[in-house]
C-alpha cells in the first residue's frame, strides 16, 4: 500500500502540492488524473524520491519512503517515464537490462540478456530489436521497450507517467491494454498518470482526481461518470467552461 | 533623495553573491565526485567508453594543433632571436615552451572545447529527456555513473595527451628548423635532448592532469544542472566550454608560479 499524507511542495513561489493525502492499496491500479501542472508527475516523483516534499509523509507498505537505504527502496519499483527515458548509449536489450547488469539484482550477462528478450517478447518487441539502439525505434516501440524495462525484475510496484502521450489511438490502445494485462499478470500495485480519458478507462481501478494542489476526487473508475464533482465533470467530459479555469 | 542607493547596493551584492555562490556548488559537486571516486560500484566500462572517446578521438586535435604550434614557434623563436643573434636556442626554446606550457594549455583548451561542450550537451540531454532521473528509479546513482567515469579518464587521458603532443610539437619545430632555418637535424636533436629536464615533462604532464579534471568537471556539472529545453541545453554547453577555458587558463598561471618561482 502507498499512502501519500498531507504532501507539500512548491518550486520557488509556484505552490505544486498543497495537502496531498491519498491511498493506494496493495495491487490496485490507481489512475491520477488532472490538468497540467497540477502536480501528478510531483506526486510520483516524490515517492521515488527525485523530488523531496517541504512537508508532510510517504509511506510504501508502511515504511517512510524517505528513511533507509534508497537502492533497497528502488529495487521494489518500475517505472515508464513520459518520454520513454531511453539511453541512447545502450542497445535496447542493454536497457531493458539495466538492472540484471548492474548493482545487487546483477545476473551474468547471457541471463540478463534471455530475460530481456523474454520482457520484449511479451510488449510484442520481436527478437531483432533486442540489438537496435533506441534512436533506431518509433515512439510506439520506445514505449514498449520503456514498458519492459519497467516490469524487466517483476516489481511489485509500477509507476506510468503519460503512458500514451505522443501515440496514435491504435498505438495508445495496444499501450493501454499492455498496462492492463501486465498491472492484472503479475499483481502489482500501479499509479498511472494521464490525462487520456481512454487510457484511464482501460488501466484503472480507482481514480484520483487531482486539483489546486490537493485530491479533488478519488473514487473506482465505475463512480467516475456520476461523482457529482464539477471539477470531475468537466475533466471527463472535456469543457472548457466550469470551475477549472481554461487558461492558467 | 537617494532612492537610487538601495538598488544600487543590491545589484552590487548580486554581482559579488552570484560568482561566489556558483563557485561553492562547483566546489561542493567536486567534493561529492571525490568522494565517490575511490567508493563501489565502479563502472569500468565506462570508464574505458570515456578513455576511448576523451582520449583516443581526441589525439587528431591534439596532434595538430601541437604540429603547427612547434612549427610556428621555431620561426618565432628564428627571427626574435636573430635581433641578438640567438638562433641557436630555437630547438632549446621550442621544447621547454611546448613540454612546460603550450602542450598542455593547447591540449587543454583544445581538448575542452572538444570535450567539455560534448559531455555538457550530452549529460543536458539526458536530464531533459528524464534519462537521469530514470537511472535513481534503477538504483544508480548518476554521480556515479555518469560524472565518475567521465572525470577520472579525462584526468587520465589528458597527460598521455599531452604527452603525445609534445613530442608532435618538438617534431613540428624540427620539421621547420631543419627543412626551413637550416639547423642541422643531429644537432637540432642533441640541442632538444641537452637542455630538456625531467622537471619540465613532469610539471607539463601534472598540468595536465589538472586541465582534464577541470575540463570533465566543468562539462558534468554545467551538463547535470542544464535547464529545460534545447536552449538549456545550449546554455550549459557553452558554459561548459567557456569555464573550462578560464578556468584552464588561471590554474595554469596558479600551477607555474607553483612550480617554477620556489
Amino acid at each position: 500500500m502507498i499512502t501519500f499524507c498531507d504532501i507539500h511542495k512548491s518550486f520557488g513561489a509556484n505552490r505544486v502540492l498543497c495537502g496531498m493525502t491519498l491511498e493506494v492499496g496493495a495491487g490496485e491500479s490507481m489512475v491520477i488524473i488532472g490538468g497540467s501542472g497540477s502536480g501528478k508527475s510531483v506526486s510520483l516523483k516524490c515517492v521515488l524520491g527525485l523530488v523531496t516534499p517541504d512537508k508532510g509523509t510517504i509511506t510504501v507498505h508502511g515504511r517512510d519512503a524517505a528513511a533507509g537505504e534508497r537502492d533497497a527502496f528502488l529495487a521494489g519499483f518500475g517505472m515508464l517515464f513520459q518520454g520513454g527515458a531511453l539511453f541512447d548509449s545502450l542497445s535496447v536489450w542493454q536497457n531493458v537490462a539495466f538492472r540484471l547488469l548492474r548493482g545487487k539484482l546483477k545476473r551474468p550477462r547471457e541471463e540478463a540478456r534471455g530475460i530481456a528478450l523474454k520482457k520484449l517478447r511479451r510488449v510484442g518487441l520481436r527478437p531483432e530489436v533486442a540489438d537496435l539502439f533506441p534512436a533506431e525505434l518509433s515512439g510506439g516501440m520506445q514505449k514498449r521497450v520503456g514498458l519492459a524495462r519497467a516490469i524487466a525484475t517483476d516489481p511489485g510496484i509500477i509507476f506510468f507517467d503519460e503512458p500514451t502521450a505522443g501515440l496514435d489511438p491504435i498505438m495508445s490502445g495496444v499501450i493501454n491494454g499492455l498496462i492492463r494485462e501486465i498491472v492484472v499478470e503479475t499483481g502489482a500495485t500501479a499509479i498511472t498518470i494521464t490525462h487520456d480519458m481512454l487510457s484511464v478507462r482501460a488501466i484503472a481501478d480507482k481514480v484520483a482526481m487531482l486539483h489546486d494542489g490537493k485530491v479533488q476526487w478519488t473514487g473506482p473508475v465505475a463512480d467516475m461518470d456520476s461523482s457529482g464533482d464539477p471539477y470531475l465533470d468537466q475533466f471527463v467530459n472535456a469543457r472548457a467552461t466550469g470551475p477549472i479555469r481554461a487558461v492558467r | 533623495m537617494m532612492t537610487w542607493l538601495p538598488a544600487f547596493l543590491a545589484s552590487v551584492g548580486r554581482a559579488v553573491l552570484g560568482p561566489c555562490a556558483a563557485v561553492g556548488r562547483v566546489t561542493l559537486f567536486a567534493a561529492r565526485v571525490l568522494s565517490h571516486l575511490p567508493r563501489p560500484p565502479f563502472y569500468f566500462r565506462e570508464f574505458g567508453r570515456q578513455l576511448l572517446q576523451i582520449g583516443y578521438f581526441s589525439l587528431p586535435v591534439v596532434g595538430l594543433t601541437a604540429l603547427f604550434t612547434g612549427g610556428a614557434l621555431a620561426l618565432q623563436i628564428y627571427s626574435g632571436g636573430a635581433r641578438f643573434n640567438a638562433e641557436a636556442v630555437v630547438p632549446t626554446v621550442v621544447a621547454i615552451a611546448m613540454v612546460r606550457e603550450l602542450g598542455p594549455v593547447l591540449g587543454g583548451l583544445m581538448v575542452a572545447g572538444r570535450v567539455s561542450s560534448s559531455i555538457a550537451a550530452e549529460i543536458g540531454t539526458m536530464r531533459v529527456t528524464e534519462q537521469i532521473d530514470a537511472l535513481t528509479t534503477l538504483s544508480t546513482n548518476p554521480l556515479k555513473y555518469l560524472v565518475v567515469p567521465r572525470i577520472a579518464a579525462a584526468t587520465v587521458a589528458m597527460p598521455v595527451l599531452a604527452f603525445i603532443g609534445d613530442v608532435i610539437g618538438i617534431m613540428g619545430g624540427f620539421l621547420v628548423g631543419t627543412r626551413r632555418l637550416g639547423f642541422n637535424g643531429a644537432t637540432y636533436i642533441n640541442n632538444t635532448w641537452d637542455f630538456l629536464e625531467f622537471g619540465d615533462v613532469t610539471s607539463g604532464l601534472v598540468k595536465a592532469a589538472t586541465f582534464g579534471f577541470i575540463l570533465a568537471l566543468m562539462g558534468c556539472y554545467h551538463g547535470y544542472h542544464s535547464g529545460r529545453g534545447a536552449q538549456g541545453v545550449g546554455q550549459a554547453t557553452t558554459r561548459a566550454v567557456v569555464s573550462a577555458s578560464v578556468l584552464i587558463l588561471a590554474s595554469n598561471y596558479v600551477l607555474t608560479e607553483l612550480f617554477f618561482t620556489s
